[in-house]
């Protein structure tokens, strides 16, 4: 090495962030690229055109102000979804349970909403308290994942995804039973909670307010990550448990904080899944969104604002999903099969990170 | 001895010691060449030490001799002959054996299953009456052997370390590289084993490359010398020819090394740092500190010795929180201490530990924000205690970092992308750059080059000198002895051994390792 020098003032910035930034947006993008040669192979292997697939995706999802709305609507619990597995993750948890939280969070606000209703409690009341139940359950639910993993040590992906099937059951058993509304026959559900305590639509759209919920829960969740000591050490402690605990810093109550915010993020989906589209809880809550949740943090690097985009592109792949099966007469699936093919891609291109030259700094000369 | 019958299986073709040369040896990563035109040439029965700092190009050079790596230009020669290594395999063919600084062994099968599963032709039914009864003559062949049929978990490391080296005679290797084979050994085992190889080279039977940075060794045990720096050979000779002097200014060249700072005598403090009945268990609940007591004044070094695996790397940890403490406590002035982030203020209680990156720093966070780990949550850096102002943070960082003289393009890079050296540094300006009562730090300097060596050592003993009570936990006896006001001894989880520095000696603090 060479003589230490200390005449040259310290630079506090290089190019080290941008090219971590464009490494960060080009092998995502990349990744959707082959995703999408991939899937014209399967399409050709059909018999069918990629070009009209991809014409009809764009137009079912963007092309009209009706599909527009349609893609947002979808986009909605997406965006809370993505930011569930995103938060766990940047405190190094992959945490794949968000399905779980969504259907209990959507089940606890029919659930209370009952005796709320019935008893006549004003609509002002209701509905927060509604909201704040949904994220309560889906919180303390997945605050369950995060403490199991600090003191006991059980792996959080498999208690998360083995406890989202406990959740459905716990759904269904109440639905099927004791909070059955008897005039729903052929598909067991509670009760409607009635269309005054409906959440309404953003004024001059058909998009409810569940997007604008996730929109700001995107730039909250962002600032809390990056501009907060609570995030800071969560960053520290997703990055090296170890070196976390060596300064002291409280790693079981900031695993559970975190764990808690994206159960309460799954849980408010599950909230306007049920106050804004179905008005009653009952099996179309199990709709996927939390998986599809898994794979739109992946693809926006668990960035919680990036989220969003990401997220508003799989509203589209699902709003284009009715006009892809009437005019290419294909089935619904094959929206999920573009979706596994994504998930694939992008899981295989993690691997790329560190490769490329060019997104790397110039070694520096010393080499102790 | 007849080197024919070193072999189980007693092939045809006898194999001797062999000799190994080569000729202008060159590897290129990228940008950093990484080993520039290196010949040497090691001849049959010789015992060759390869010399040089941590990054000098002596693994890298190994590595192209083994296969794992392939030259970007160069020849190798085995008795004369060019003979390209493409794989490890190769070079397992030509008879070329490693035994690496960590065992490879595996712990819960027995010395024989160990050699009998590295052979190639291991059979699909493995009739172990026949292959050990083979093992057992092969043994009595050996100038050394080992129990049989224990599991390795229960041997000593001297005869783990002698395991390693009979499984590549028993391969049939006879041209044995040992990359620094002695770290794991106490000082007698070391001298033991190396008398051993010594021995068997004298005898023909093998030839030794061995990679280490001991001096003592090299002039005790082996014939002659090549010393690296920062990838070329920048000398070689026989090994009376040369002397410490001359293989040290080889091995350092012209850096610029800090004086070993001054310690000053009788500095009055008011810490005390009180390790009481410590016991923690280790992964299988089994108590490996068991019941280690302490007394650390202010003002003083008490270095902590001992073979690596009687729990030390548990003891620091448990007093860096990374593991609990499942009775007795830390105590500081009477007080008890818990690990917490308020009680490190409090306390004041720093540390370095070993191997920064894995125990003190975020690979992936900026060199700012690794020097903010300490301070992220106090004034002026965050607001309230939790609005952070980045702004603040780096500028404190690059004041660190210039003090400090941590070489970094700037204090947005990640810290992952700075040398060693630099990290060790970047941490002890997190760590040491404030008012300092207790330091707890282990291995500090493990793979660093000399100048960030003295650098360290010296502000551990600035520390000292400040009235900090340090602990310091060293695999290396040379540390100890350095850096220690009083020395202890860890042996099998207990404190076997204190004493001040001035009244022991390098023999009996070996004993005391050993277990005796």
């Amino acid at each position: 090495m060479t003589a230490v020098t200390t005449d040259t003032p310290v630079r506090l910035t290089d190019s080290t962030k941008f090219r971590a930034w464009a490494e960060a947006v080009a092998i995502p993008v990349g990744a959707l690229v082959v995703s999408a040669l991939i899937f014209s192979i399967f399409l050709i292997f059909l018999g069918k055109s990629p070009v009209d697939y991809f014409q009809l995706l764009w137009k079912g999802g963007f092309g009209t102000s009706f599909s527009i709305q349609n893609t947002l609507q979808r986009a909605a619990p997406l965006i809370l979804c993505g930011l569930a597995f995103a938060i766990p993750a940047q405190i190094g948890l992959t945490m794949i349970g968000a399905e779980g939280a969504l259907v209990l969070g959507g089940f606890s606000a029919a659930a209370i909403a009952i005796p709320l209703v019935t008893g006549g409690v004003p609509v002002v009341l209701t509905m927060p308290l509604m909201a704040i139940a949904a994220m309560i359950a889906g919180g303390a639910w997945i605050a369950i994942v995060g403490w199991l993993r600090h003191a006991r040590g059980v792996n959080e992906t498999i208690s998360s995804l083995l406890m989202t099937y406990i959740a459905i059951a716990i759904m269904n058993f109440f639905v099927e039973g004791l909070l059955r509304d008897p005039g729903s026959a052929n598909k067991p559900s509670t009760m409607p909670i009635g269309k005054d305590y409906m959440v309404g639509t953003i004024p001059g759209t058909d998009v409810h307010w569940g997007l604008l919920a996730g929109l700001i829960l995107a730039v909250v969740l962002q600032l809390l990550m990056n501009r907060t000591t609570f995030g800071f050490a969560a960053r520290v402690t997703g990055g090296n448990a170890r070196a976390a605990l060596a300064q002291g810093l409280p790693v079981g109550r900031l695993v559970v904080a975190c764990t808690a915010i994206a159960g309460a993020c799954a849980g408010l989906a599950g909230y306007f899944e049920v106050a804004a589209i179905h008005g009653q809880a009952n099996a179309s809550l199990v709709a996927g969104y939390g998986f599809t949740g898994i794979l739109i943090s992946f693809l926006a690097r668990h960035n919680p604002i990036v989220v969003v985009p990401v997220a508003v592109m799989f509203g589209a792949i699902a709003a284009s999903g009715g006009l892809i099966q009437r005019r290419m007469d294909m089935p619904d699936a094959t929206a999920l099969v573009l979706q596994g093919i994504i998930f694939v891609v992008l899981l295989t291109s993690e691997t790329l990170y560190g490769r490329f030259a060019i997104f790397q700094q110039k070694a520096g000369a010393d080499r102790t | 001895m007849d080197s024919a019958v070193l072999t189980p299986e007693a092939p045809a073709k006898a194999k001797r010691a062999i000799g190994i040369e080569t000729v202008g040896m060159t590897k290129i990563f990228g940008s950093l060449v990484a080993l520039d035109d290196v010949s040497i040439k090691v001849e049959p029965g010789e015992f060759h030490a390869l010399l040089g700092e941590n990054g000098a190009g002596k693994s890298t050079l190994v590595k192209c001799i083994m296969g794992f790596y392939q030259p970007t230009h160069g020849q190798l020669l085995i008795n004369g002959q060019e003979t390209p290594i493409r794989h490890p395999q190769d070079a397992r063919a030509a008879g070329i054996g490693m035994v690496y600084q960590h065992f490879t062994l595996v712990p819960c099968l027995t010395a024989a299953e160990n050699m009998v599963i590295s052979r190639a032709d291991v059979p699909n039914v493995i009739d172990w009456k026949k292959e050990i009864a083979e093992l057992d003559a092969f043994m009595d062949r050996m100038p050394f052997r080992v129990p049989l049929t224990e599991p390795v978990a229960s041997l000593s490391a001297g005869e783990k370390q002698k395991l390693e080296i009979l499984k590549q005679l028993y391969l049939d290797q006879h041209f044995l590289i040992l990359d620094e084979p002695t770290s794991v050994l106490t000082p007698g085992e070391a001298d033991e084993v190396l008398g051993l190889l010594h021995d068997m080279a004298r005898a023909g039977d093998i030839t030794v490359l061995m990679i280490t940075h001991k001096f003592r060794e090299v002039t005790a045990f082996t014939d002659n010398v090549t010393v690296l720096r920062r990838g070329k050979s920048v000398g070689s000779g026989k090994v009376g020819q040369l002397s410490t002097a001359e293989m040290s200014t080889m091995m350092i060249g012209d850096a610029e090394i800090r004086e070993s700072a001054a310690r000053t005598a009788d500095v009055s403090s008011d810490v005390e740092l009180e390790l009481a009945g410590i016991v923690v268990k280790d992964e299988e609940g089994l108590p490996t500190v068991n019941g280690v007591n302490l007394k650390i004044g202010g003002g003083e070094i008490v270095g902590i010795a001992g073979v690596s695996g009687n729990g030390q790397s548990e003891l620091v940890e448990a007093l860096s929180g990374q593991r609990p403490i499942q009775d007795g406590g830390v105590f500081i002035n009477g007080k008890q201490f818990d690990c917490s982030r308020g009680d490190y203020d409090t306390f004041k209680v720093f540390g370095l530990p070993e191997e920064p990156l894995r125990n003190a720093a975020v690979r992936r966070m900026s060199v700012a924000e690794n020097i903010a780990f300490r301070t992220f949550d106090k004034a002026p850096e965050a607001n309230l205690g939790w609005w952070l102002k980045p702004n603040a943070m780096k500028n404190r960082a690059a004041g660190l970092i210039e003090r400090y003289r941590v070489k970094t393009p700037s204090t947005d890079t990640p810290i992952e992308n700075l040398s060693g050296g630099n990290v060790q540094r970047a941490i002890l300006a997190r760590e040491l750059s404030h008012d300092v009562k207790v330091l707890i730090v282990a291995n500090p300097c493990f793979g660093l080059d000399f100048a960030s060596v003295a650098e360290i050592r010296a502000q551990i003993i600035d520390q000292r000198n400040n009235g900090a009570a340090v602990l310091l936990v060293s695999e290396d006896l040379d540390e100890i002895l350095e850096l220690s006001d009083r020395v202890a001894v860890m042996s099998e989880g207990k404190i076997t051994y204190v004493s001040p520095i001035g009244e022991t000696d390098r023999n009996t603090i070996g004993t005391y390792m050993a277990g005796h």
